[in-house]
């Protein structure tokens, strides 16, 4: 493997990131399956760099899972983002920074879509004055939350707590790094590095002391892709993507896996615990499953957050193995206790646990 | 008279000492530029030849001759930056603020490989054992066809059209010349390997020049090539430093995956850099191809638009060593017709 031939690429795949002043939109399911991300990416955007990032509650859905479910037409999801842009001018930003790697490749798809076609764009226009009286403007700059994450990292390595560095052998954890399609591979020049040998999470786990893997199935899909699961029938395909790009990657090791997009994190985890209830499968090593964590999530381990803060607690596989080798503090009395110390329900047949 | 006619030839490859030889031996005095530091092009780094395997340094002896004419002045290391007409004559503006005069001038710039790094899904000059077509001719030179690490490669992939017959990165005609080149190149290495297994994996084989369809019927039925069609979608690793592509093959329909030892990628041909500089300085015209336009495909393919400039060789169209020759010796015939005109 020759690493500068991976630079090359990626010099020419860089983006221009804002620097601050964003219009922050959420991610619809990342708010329920891994609470505690946003919550981070905010505390360290505002507390800890001080920057100014702005929430509208006005702010909705992307529709972008009817979208790619075929139930919502592309007049209305056109329409509903421009509502956002809107929502954005009114509240006096430029730069929007998008949570969803789902949502991103919307706007990214829905921006590209109006340079090519500005009738569609004048249209859309309309649309949104006549159902709203609103008007808008598209973004000066767009990110998504890991790029922003990436521009960081190395103010994140400067304050690091901890490095993500195996504590007893003193070797550079192995890490997968997982972006979602929609990320980069519809616009490779809108995602960092591109989407052949993407660096955006490569990057952040460079800078924090890991090393990537890089595994035969490292570009398959998670096993989502929306109709392989989304049309029930169709789960058995979701499984099996999700089953292949596990035994590709099970001979290398993995410590965890990093990913920037809410599906492919849902899958990832989740479908371990099916895949071992199913065939008593797990792809760790000393029978374990694999954590699978954002990189708001690992970013916050990095700076020495609790680990229940940041909401490891409510994957699927738990993350305990993966704290005690790096040597990550934690109290597992407090693991599902509320901040003012009430016990919540502990959920049944956890991973890792 | 004759020889007090002086031409100027960019670029000493194939095509430009060929037409230097031409016209030299016809009594003109020829200027013959080249851009690096030594003449022969392509075909100095090349090993064999299609389809008769001839070694290329019989190739670069003849031209050697052709060029070496007392009647061709060759100066190497001179970049030509760009072409001016003033009454009929040329002045050639090159680097270093020199400047050379002619009654004509032939361009063979030539062409340049497909950068394969482009095509990022392959993987070349990231995994290690990945080679284009041109490194597997210098390897063959050396007698050493090796791994990454040493090992002798069992399981060898040629995948064609790199670079080429590709809308993807703009290029979409066929290079002519990598069909045949996968098929010489994968006998080559079962000569040099005789117990490697060789996989070509093609869109379509086009046989097209003397004596191809006989070397590819040669490469199956006397060693053993296998034919896959189907387009390579990406390149891997695995964690035995076997390669791992993923191809669909269209005529079984279904997809296939494979390790290899070792992959070589026929990278394509395209419009030389130093072409296109010197049509975009001088006004010359290029094709939707980027390649110069011809001022007649039937009738006038050595000619430009721009009376006395011509072009010889694959600074047209990809082009084999013997139509690049046939091309500059008719780029030759051009010229001194083009003065036999003048003086009538």
């Amino acid at each position: 493997m020759q690493q500068d031939g991976k630079k090359r690429i990626w010099s020419d795949y860089q983006k221009e990131i804002a620097d601050d002043h964003f219009f922050y939109v959420r991610s619809c399911i990342r708010q329920s399956f891994f609470p505690g991300s946003e919550q981070f990416f905010l505390h360290f955007m505002r507390d800890i760099l001080g920057k100014d990032v702005y929430e509208n509650p006005s702010h909705t859905t992307c529709t972008g899972i009817g979208y790619h479910g075929d139930v919502v037409p592309l007049a209305t999801i056109m329409t509903v983002v421009a509502r956002h842009f809107a929502l954005m001018k009114e509240s006096g930003y430029k730069n929007i920074a998008i949570s969803c790697v789902t949502s991103f490749g919307i706007y990214t798809e829905i921006i590209e879509t109006w340079k090519h076609f500005p009738e569609e764009l004048e249209k859309t226009r309309e649309y949104l004055y006549k159902a709203t009286g609103r008007e808008f403007d598209v973004p000066e700059n767009m990110a998504h939350t890991s790029d922003i994450i990436y521009k960081f990292r190395n103010e994140i390595a400067e304050k690091a707590k901890y490095k993500l560095i195996n504590k007893e052998t003193g070797e550079p954890l192995n890490v997968v790094e997982h972006i979602g399609c929609h990320y980069s591979k519809m616009f490779p020049k809108y995602g960092v590095g591109g989407a052949e040998f993407p660096n955006v999470l490569g990057g952040m786990i460079d800078s924090w002391g890991g090393k990537v893997i890089d595994y035969p199935e490292r570009r398959h899909c998670c096993g989502f892709g929306f109709r392989q699961y989304l049309v029930q029938a169709n789960r058995g395909y979701s499984l099996s993507n999700t089953v292949k790009k596990f035994e590709s990657m099970k001979p290398f090791k993995p410590d965890f896996v990093l990913t920037n997009c809410p599906g492919c994190n849902m899958f990832m985890d989740k479908w371990q615990y099916t895949m071992k209830e199913m065939e008593g499968t797990v792809y760790g090593e000393n029978g374990e499953s694999i954590p699978i964590l954002t990189y708001e999530e690992l970013a916050g381990l990095v700076l020495g957050i609790n680990p229940w803060d940041l909401g490891l607690q409510f994957h699927m596989v738990q993350s305990e193995p993966l704290l005690k080798k790096i040597g990550i503090e934690y109290d597992p009395d407090n693991k599902f206790k509320t901040k003012d110390g009430r016990q919540m329900p502990v959920p049944q047949n956890l991973i890792n646990a | 008279m004759p020889e007090k006619k002086h031409i100027a030839v960019i670029g000493a490859g194939a095509a430009g000492m060929e037409a230097a030889g031409q016209l030299a031996r016809s009594g003109y005095l020829v200027t013959l530029l080249e851009k690096d530091g030594q003449t022969g092009g392509h075909v100095k780094d090349w090993y064999h030849l299609f389809p008769d395997r001839r070694d290329s340094k019989e190739v670069i002896e003849y031209l050697k001759k052709q060029a070496g004419h007392k009647n061709v002045t060759l100066r190497t290391g001179i970049t030509v930056q760009r072409l001016e007409k003033n009454n009929g004559l040329f002045v050639i503006k090159t680097s270093g603020d020199g400047e050379i005069k002619s009654d004509a001038i032939i361009v063979a710039t030539g062409f340049d490989l497909f950068r394969s790094e482009r095509k990022e899904e392959y993987g070349y000059g990231i995994y290690d054992n990945i080679i284009t077509s041109a490194d597997l001719e210098t390897l063959f030179r050396k007698n050493e066809i090796r791994r990454h690490n040493g090992e002798i490669p069992r399981k060898v992939g040629f995948i064609h059209c790199v670079g080429s017959r590709d809308e993807k990165v703009g290029n979409v005609y066929c290079s002519k010349l990598c069909c045949i080149t996968a098929v010489k190149q994968a006998m080559e290495v079962k000569k040099h390997i005789p117990d490697a297994r060789v996989f070509c994996f093609y869109m379509d084989m086009r046989m097209g020049g003397a004596m191809y369809e006989e070397l590819y019927k040669e490469s199956q039925e006397k060693y053993g090539i296998n034919y896959i069609r189907g387009k390579l979608s990406e390149v891997s690793e695995n964690i035995e430093n076997k390669l791992v592509v993923k191809v669909e093959d269209t005529l079984a329909g279904r997809p296939l995956k494979m390790e290899l030892d070792m992959l070589v990628l026929m990278a394509g041909m395209e419009m030389s850099k130093s072409g296109l500089d010197l049509a975009r300085s001088s006004g010359l015209q290029t094709g939707e191809n980027r390649f110069f336009a011809p001022a007649d495909h039937h009738f006038g393919s050595n000619k430009s638009k721009t009376d006395g400039v011509f072009y010889a060789g694959a600074c047209t169209a990809p082009m084999n060593i013997t139509d690049t020759i046939s091309h500059a010796r008719a780029a030759a015939a051009d010229v001194i017709d083009y003065f036999r005109n003048q003086e009538s």
